[in-house]
């Protein structure tokens, strides 16, 4: 397939074609996703999470500059939320970035949720792979500024990176229960401010009373991502946690668990679209549904009305 | 991902050159947004290479360029060449800024699509990107 | 105070105006409804129909007014105002290389200018060489490249710089373009008590509006504060900041925005010089400002009188300054560059009319107008002529300029500028909540709040609920003409050319040994006292270093800002 040798060898044009349509949802990605699928699963990737403002496109750009230092190819995706009033977005993440926008070596997307909950877009994984595809060694996931509930990026990335930053007065950005699970490497960024310290010492506190960790024991590192301070020490503070992964084989199980939920997803997707699909064209599903709203059916029966039409 | 269809238009908004009078490329950004198009900012001092290479990486399909400072004549002609030498050159570039009336046909010349000088409405360039850029 | 019989004075109005809403009022809107349910300033603040004495209720004429020349300002600096001297007329010039604007300087001179004011190409306002790769196509275009002494001894050659005040637009290299003017000046063998002038220097309203910062903030400002303890030291006659709302104005802020951030930053210049060492009054009376004139005349003048106001309640009241000159707002006032439209060019005679007008009403000690093809390139020759005769119509003819403060008394007037100052006031404690001016532009406060303001406008606009003649209205298909000035790339080589025999010319070793020691000053821990930067740029200067060389130090030692996004 011309897309898909394309973007193996290389070809920035394409790979980022093949992004959108991914996107778009078009029938063509499918095919293109099908014969990349062999070509994925090296790139190592890296989940950025943290609080709105809390320096995330900083790190991301310093933490590639690092990492290009260290001769690794570096892929980025970048997601901001879509607007719920008008479905547009402004992504402003890449502004942080754009000095290795010539580097051949590093490839940046930028990407809307469109609606998508969870920190991450919908077609977040399927741009991951890509980049994979096209040889990309490292791959960084900034997520949208998130809340407690946002942490879908754990389930792709292999190593979360937590950002927080010093909580003074009027900006309290304190971890929240949800966040402090997923990390495995957390970060008070913005350690030129007041309060850094007070801030991590109470991280690392918290960081000790949470249960079972698995063996592996997340710590705290204090960055001034507009100085590039710490950042060094930041990657090595990754790999580490890369080397932990691939010492207990554990890196081959996150990525188990992410094949299956993404085996999963894409199974609940294309069977709720078949369905709406099949559906559609006679207008019946329409119709249960105005049923369903008046009281004339239940919403369980209805379901299984359905599934025993296409045989399931 | 899902088989049902979500097109969306994806402009690149950028301010080449040294000047930093951002007021009309954030307007415009917004704007665009509200008009439900996913707007990727790159913010002030973008070289041409830059504005390109992000403009590809990032499959726009439009890119406006924004420039008060009066050296749009080398400014925007430059992304048009960089563009097209990536095999680039179905994205439609705009312009906007203080851009006296004799240098639009040259720029048209150039290839830039359209010309916005001071008093257009944001609603014409939503109406021009709409209605020009080429599907894909 | 408010006696008793004024107190009944004001219900007795208000009773009387119920009554007038009720009899004549309401038929006169029944037969001629008013064009819009709501009026708006250009800002977009409510105009209510009718202003009475009712509108002024806490209005004291002593407190709040005064007599001019005297607290709290609000009718004008000086007893006589434009009765004694007129404003001083100084138009903005510079464009190519420093010869050709040194023609035109002389030219403007030869007009009746009285001051000279410079305007700088991007790359000299960015702190790059014309030979930088971030230069090209952009040399000379936007005002004359100087690149380093050399080119500044040419851009004054025969002006006699002891009897012209210059005005530099210029902030983030401020102080080296400044150290560049004064070396100048030895040569021309001008003692410097007598050298007169501005730099803009203003670098907050960068971060805010204009975005043609360099450095981080603190260290940006303590650079401004440097030059202000030098000029307090040696330059008596030299205004070191030019406190700038226009900026801000232009990038879309309401006429209260751009009064109270621009004396929110003054207010970071005056503390930080105090904790530089200075005595208030040593320096204060050097600070002087520069606003917009826009379109709305009375919400205009309004804000002119309110700032001054405000600015001589803040200096003698939360600063302490005794030296009545240190309660001074004496402002330079410049036309809106956004409301001149390309469209019908003509057209911006008329707006620039206006807004020069309300400059004058609103008691500015100084005034650029804009050119009606400054929406289009820089001026030609002939359209900054027109805009200078508009000011000499103004003074010479319109008879605005036979009293002083014309407008005091008029209730609209009077109920705008307490607004304005209220405003302002709500203002500063929503800065302060912040943590401060610096902290809240951090945070993108002020940014905010101007993009907001901006895309209400447009949007308003592009409802036409706000008309622009010739643009949403009134439009014309066959576009006027007007000749406009084009710059020849040659310029951009010629300067490129010059400064590379310079590099060659030089004595290299000066140069290397004068940048290692703003080096070393600058990165200093102790900005104060002992290792000021200014005497050590000014050695870099008088070796030919060029400015980006000098900026290029700093670079080094200060690094460079990231601003938050704000859209
Ligand atoms: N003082 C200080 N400021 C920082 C630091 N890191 C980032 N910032 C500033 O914080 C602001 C936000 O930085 P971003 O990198 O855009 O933050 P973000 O988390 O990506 O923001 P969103 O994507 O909008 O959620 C910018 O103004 C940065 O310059 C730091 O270490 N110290
Ligand atoms: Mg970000």
């Amino acid at each position: 397939m011309e897309l898909t040798r394309k973007i193996l060898e290389g070809d920035v044009r394409a790979a980022a074609r093949l992004m959108t349509m991914i996107e778009n949802g078009a029938s063509e990605a499918r095919a293109a996703l099908k014969s990349l699928y062999a070509h994925t699963g090296s790139g190592y990737i890296i989940g950025i999470t943290g609080p709105p403002g809390s320096g995330k496109s900083t790190l991301t750009d310093h933490l590639t500059d690092e990492l290009r230092k260290r001769r690794k190819t570096v892929g980025i995706v970048a997601v901001d939320p879509t607007s719920p009033f008008s479905g547009g977005a402004i992504l402003a993440d890449r502004i942080r970035m754009q000095r290795h926008s010539l580097d051949a070596d590093v490839f940046i997307r930028s990407m809307a949720t469109r609606g998508h909950l969870g920190g991450l877009a919908r077609a977040t994984n399927d741009v991951v792979d890509v980049m994979d595809a096209a040889g990309k060694e490292v791959i960084l996931i900034e997520t949208v500024g998130v809340g407690q509930d946002e942490v879908e990026v754990v389930g792709t990335a292999h190593t979360c990176v937590v950002v927080s930053v010093p909580g003074l007065g009027d900006e309290v950005q304190a971890i929240k229960a949800g966040v402090l699970e997923i990390g495995d490497v957390f970060v008070v960024n913005k350690a030129d401010r007041e309060g850094a310290n007070r801030t991590a010492t109470e991280l690392e506190m918290m960081l000790h009373m949470a249960p079972d960790t698995g063996g592996w024991l997340p710590k705290v590192y204090k960055t001034v991502a507009t100085k590039g301070e710490g950042i060094a020490k930041l990657v090595d503070a990754i790999f580490a946690h890369k080397a932990f992964l691939d010492e207990r084989d554990l890196r081959k199980k996150k990525g188990r668990e992410r094949s299956e939920r993404a085996f999963m997803a894409l199974l609940q997707e294309t069977l709720r679209a078949r369905t709406v699909e099949r559906f559609k064209r006679n207008g019946s599903m329409k119709e249960m549904i105005e049923r369903v709203a008046d009281r004339e059916l239940d919403p369980y029966t209805a379901v299984e009305e359905i599934l025993d039409k296409i045989g399931l | 991902m899902t088989t049902q269809v979500q097109q969306k238009i994806r402009v690149l908004i950028a301010k080449p050159g040294l000047d930093g009078h951002d007021r009309g490329a954030k307007v415009i950004a917004r704007a665009f947004r509200d008009a439900g198009m996913e707007v990727i900012y790159t913010g002030l001092r973008q070289t041409p290479e830059m504005i390109a290479s992000a403009a590809i990486q990032e499959d726009v399909d439009a890119i406006g360029l924004s420039c008060l400072s009066g050296a749009h004549m080398y400014l925007f002609p430059k992304v048009i060449e960089l563009l097209r030498e990536r095999g680039a050159d179905d994205i439609v570039v705009f312009g906007g800024g203080t851009i006296p009336d004799e240098d639009i046909p040259k720029l048209k010349a150039a290839g830039i699509a359209q010309v916005f000088t001071p008093g257009a409405t944001t609603g014409e360039a939503i109406e021009f990107v709409k209605s020009n850029i080429r599907s894909k | 105070m408010i006696d008793m019989h004024e107190k009944r004075e004001i219900e007795r109005i208000e009773k009387e105006k119920e009554q007038w809403e009720a009899e004549t009022l309401k038929p006169a809107l029944k037969s001629a409804p008013e064009r819009a349910e709501r009026f708006t300033s250009v800002s977009m603040a409510p105009v209510e129909r009718l202003y009475t004495p009712a509108d002024l209720p806490n209005w004291d004429f002593l407190k709040d007014l005064g007599f001019p020349g005297e607290y709290p300002y609000t009718r004008g600096l000086h007893p006589t105002m434009y009765r004694a001297k007129l404003w001083t007329m100084r138009m903005f010039a510079g464009y190519g290389t420093a010869v050709e604007t040194n023609r035109r300087f002389k030219y403007l001179l030869e007009q009746g200018q009285m001051g000279l004011s410079t305007a700088f190409d991007l790359p000299t306002l960015m702190g790059y060489d014309s030979d930088h790769p971030f230069s090209a196509g952009e040399v000379g275009k936007c005002g004359v490249a100087i690149d380093s002494l050399a080119d500044m001894e040419i851009l004054f050659d025969g002006i006699p710089l002891g009897e012209v005040t210059t005005s530099m637009t210029i902030t983030s290299p401020a102080a080296v373009l400044w150290a560049m003017y004064v070396a100048v000046c030895e040569k021309q063998g001008v003692p410097y008590h007598r050298i007169g002038g501005t730099i803009q220097n203003d670098i907050l309203k960068e971060y805010i509006a204009q975005k043609e910062y360099i450095y981080p903030i603190e260290p940006s400002v303590r650079l401004v504060t440097d030059t202000v303890v030098f000029g307090a030291h040696h330059l008596p006659r030299w205004n070191t900041i030019s406190i700038s709302g226009y900026h801000i104005r232009e990038a879309g802020a309401t006429a209260l925005q751009e009064l109270a951030f621009t004396l929110a930053d003054g207010m970071v210049y005056v503390e930080e010089a105090i904790k530089a060492g200075l005595d208030v009054d040593a320096f204060a009376p050097r600070l002087s400002f520069f606003f917009d004139c826009h379109n709305d005349l009375f919400e205009e003048v309004a804000k002119f009188r309110a700032a001054r106001r405000l600015w001589a309640r803040i200096m003698r009241e939360r600063f302490g300054a005794k030296d009545p000159r240190s309660w001074l707002l004496r402002t330079h006032a410049q036309t809106a560059g956004v409301a001149l439209t390309a469209q019908q060019p003509y057209n911006n005679i008329a707006r620039v009319a206006i807004q020069a007008l309300a400059g004058v009403l609103g008691g500015t000690q100084s005034l650029h107008t804009n050119a009606m093809d400054e929406a289009m390139a820089l001026p030609t020759e002939e359209a900054a002529t027109i805009a200078l005769r508009t000011q000499q119509i103004i003074a010479h003819e319109s008879g605005v300029t036979n009293t002083v403060d014309p407008l005091a008394g008029s209730y609209y007037v009077e109920a705008l500028t307490n607004q304005m100052e209220e405003g302002a006031w709500e203002y500063f404690r929503r800065i302060e909540e912040l943590g401060g001016m610096i902290r809240a532009i951090e945070k993108g406060f002020p940014q905010r709040e101007i993009a907001d303001a901006a895309y209400a406008y447009q949007q308003a606009v592009e409802r036409e609920e706000k008309i622009i003649v010739g643009v949403n209205r009134f439009k014309e298909e066959d576009a006027q003409q007007i000749p406009l000035l084009s710059i020849d790339r040659a310029a951009e080589q010629r300067q490129i050319e010059r400064l590379r025999e310079l590099r060659r010319s030089r004595d290299k070793d000066l140069v290397m040994r004068s940048l290692d020691a703003l080096r070393q000053a600058a990165a200093g821990k102790d900005p104060w006292g002992r290792d000021l930067l200014m005497p050590k740029i000014l050695d870099a200067v008088r070796a030919y270093a060029t400015q980006g060389e000098i900026m290029d130090v700093f670079r080094e030692v200060w690094g460079e800002y990231t601003e938050p996004i704000i859209i």
